[in-house]
């Protein structure tokens, strides 16, 4: 299934306010259909999705709603707080290295710099709010230039439900990386705070990388200020659940984020991404890639990505893409791009989405040069992620990325060997 | 030099109405050295014959048999036939995103050879080659296939085939969409694989124009699934000047 929906630029005023779609449940025989459950409840627009920091204000989740209608709740169950005990502190091990142009603090919770970002939009970010004990901080001093990347590795120590917090401040006019890895077992909900100043230059890269039986949800609130800019990258290889929102906002003119994704799901993986950018000031651009390869029994991918223009938001740029590679049977991917359009007078907004099989005549291609198999799909799998691996532009990432791909790749040998 | 024996092949399609037999018989012999010209009239079974060959899995062999200097073509995979010297210009060649041309040859003759080639000569044959063919150096680093226009693509595939030397050549309508200048560039490409002489060709297409460049030694009229009728290049004339209308009666 593929679609494409954009505007150009200079589409004229009077473009009907509050124009949405909405293209779910792309699946690998290309059914195609509106709506999942038939109770979902229906929503007007984002911009009137609660947001709260009370765990309170957000109910238990049933599926119904609009946010979670994908999302496989019995797994998730752990980190929704139901007896509002408040999840553990501390199931994690966070280790940073940094450089010395780059300060790193372990804070109290009643940090005033803490909870500046956005407001939690469902009931994991409120819990991962409202149960973490201390913050890590990690500042980029006004003009500064980090000479090497921030490595900031987040190791689960238990699988018994806990919360984290970060936040990443990019101050005014500096230039950083920031790497997060998620690795080992954990049942964890956390709120990642991106904060970049004016003129500033910031990549935040984040991998999850966990063992079989982890659990995760992840809040990643940005705000990106005047003429700064924001690389963020969300790579989600292993964990059983992984949930990862981002949500972005402008504090002023100018400002830039670019917003790439990369995931692979193999079986009984459940892995969503739901973005949302809020393009709230005037003059500002988006650029969201994400793709995805999903292989093996029950595969799951969710991709939702939704975008609003305010109405005094003249002369927003913004467009978002969301590939699909399905290579098995039995995996499923649902992609949802989701703009929202309340002034005409806009540079440019689109989005396109597609979710497709694996191309055996490309297969038969590279075989008919003499290809083995296993060569031709990696190249294949290797050439729907190799530009986006490109745009992430840190090496160190980049190496590690495509040794994870390789390693998908064997288990997807694996399969296909299993099956024939 | 090699030898390519065809007998008595049958090859069906799976259609919703069940399998659906498109040749119906095919005997061929093409040997290193020799061009062979397949002319016949659409839906009658060239590309099917040539996508047999190459092993694609839509098409079910049910009966016949196919050897290569004596092996058993059919039973060998499609990357197997490759390697043992079967190649296959596609009338429609397929565009692999985020795969350069460079990578995807590299690859293809390393696997070929079972070796990686000493690469400066392999840059330099690359070069040569598309230079001979007229392909901007660009091409090398764009995706395979990916955006090239009905003619580059034909370049590309007898690019491949220059590069890999096959001994059992099937080209796929290479002509189709070609201008006059484009098919004078790919036919001398393919000439000059044929001067090797190590190389049988198949060549199938439907206008004698390429054959004024390329000669054939045999030209067979390709009709419901099998040969109908050979002769020599004087055939094709024949074809071009009556058409198929003949044969179409008989079958
Ligand atoms: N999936 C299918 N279902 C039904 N018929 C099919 C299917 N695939 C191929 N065919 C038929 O097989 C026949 C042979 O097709 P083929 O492509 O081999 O012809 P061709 O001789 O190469 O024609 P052309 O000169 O147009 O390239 C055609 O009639 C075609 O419609
Ligand atoms: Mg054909």
């Amino acid at each position: 299934m593929t679609t494409d929906t954009s505007m150009p630029a200079g589409t004229p005023a009077g473009t009907p306010a509050g124009l949405t779609t909405d293209h779910s449940r792309a699946s690998a025989d290309g059914a195609h259909s509106h709506g999942l459950r038939p109770s979902t409840v229906p929503e007007s627009s984002r911009a009137e999705r609660r947001t709260s920091f009370d765990p309170a204000d957000f109910p238990v989740p049933t599926g119904r709603e609009e946010e979670w209608r994908f999302s496989p709740l019995d797994r998730l169950n752990p980190l929704f707080d139901a007896t509002n005990e408040k999840l553990a502190a501390g199931g994690v091990l966070v280790t940073v290295v940094n450089p010395p142009e780059v300060t790193v603090e372990i804070v109290g919770r009643e940090d005033r710099r803490l909870g500046t970002v956005g407001r939690p939009g469902d009931r994991t970010a409120a819990t991962a709010w409202s149960s973490f004990a201390e913050a890590t901080v990690v500042t980029v001093p006004p003009q500064a230039v980090a000479s090497a990347a921030t490595s900031i590795r987040i190791e689960g120590v238990t699988s018994d439900a806990s919360a984290a917090h970060l936040l990443i401040h990019a101050r005014e006019l500096s230039e950083a990386v920031v790497v997060l890895d998620h690795v080992g077992a954990a049942t964890l909900a956390e709120t990642v705070e991106i904060r970049v100043e004016d003129g500033a230059h910031l990549t935040v890269v984040s991998i999850q990388d966990w063992d079989t039986g982890s659990v995760h949800a992840s809040a990643h609130r940005t705000v990106v200020g005047r003429d700064a800019t924001l690389k963020h990258v969300v790579v989600t290889l292993g964990g059983d659940v992984v949930r990862i929102t981002p949500d972005a906002e402008f504090s002023g003119e100018g400002g830039n984020i670019e917003s790439l994704g990369l995931y692979f799901a193999d079986a009984n993986q459940h892995q969503e991404h739901r973005l949302f950018i809020d393009h709230n000031v005037p003059q500002c651009r988006s650029r969201v890639t994400y793709k995805g390869a999903l292989q093996g029994e029950s595969a799951r991918t969710v991709w939702v990505g939704d975008v609003l223009i305010q109405a005094h938001a003249e002369g927003t740029d913004t467009y978002e893409l969301n590939r699909n590679l399905v290579l098995t049977d039995g995996a499923r991917a649902d992609s949802v791009p989701n703009l929202e359009i309340e002034t005409g007078e806009i540079e440019g907004a689109g989005h396109a989405s597609a979710t497709g099989r694996f191309d055996d005549e490309q297969l038969f291609y590279l075989m008919a040069r003499g290809i083995h198999e296993v060569d031709a799909r990696r190249l294949v799998v290797r050439g729907f992620f190799a530009e986006l691996v490109q745009q992430i532009g840190v090496p160190e990432v980049e190496e590690r990325l495509l040794a994870g791909i390789e390693r998908e790749l064997e288990t997807s040998m694996k399969l296909i060997e299993a099956a024939s | 030099m090699s030898t390519l024996e065809i007998r008595d092949l049958h090859v069906s399609v799976e259609t919703k109405e069940g399998a659906k037999p498109i040749l119906r018989g095919v005997d061929l012999t093409i040997s290193a050295g020799q061009t062979h010209a397949i002319m016949g009239p659409n839906g009658s079974g060239k590309s099917t014959l040539a996508y047999s060959l190459a092993g694609h899995p839509k098409y079910q062999i049910t009966g016949g048999t196919v050897l290569l200097d004596g092996e058993d073509v059919l039973a060998m995979t499609v990357d197997e036939r490759a390697r043992a010297g079967m190649f296959l210009a596609m009338q429609y060649p397929v565009e692999v995103p985020g795969v350069t041309v460079s990578n995807f040859l590299r690859t293809a003759k390393t696997a070929l050879d079972g070796q990686a080639p000493a690469l400066r000569h392999w840059v330099k044959d690359v070069k040569t080659a598309m230079e001979q063919l007229r392909m901007d150096p660009a091409f090398a680093d764009r995706n395979v296939n990916e955006g090239f226009s009905g003619g580059e693509k034909k370049r590309h595939e007898i690019l491949q085939m220059e590069l890999l030397a096959p001994k059992i050549a099937i080209l796929d309508e290479t002509d189709s969409g070609l201008d006059v200048d484009a098919l004078r560039i790919v036919s001398e490409g393919i000439n000059r694989v044929r001067e090797s002489g190590d190389v049988g060709v198949m060549l199938i297409t439907h206008y004698t124009r390429i054959l004024r460049y390329v000669q054939p030694d045999f030209v067979h009229v390709f009709v419901d699934g099998r040969i109908a009728e050979e002769g020599g290049p004087e055939l094709a004339e024949q074809l071009e000047a009556e058409g198929y209308d003949r044969f179409l009666a008989k079958a």
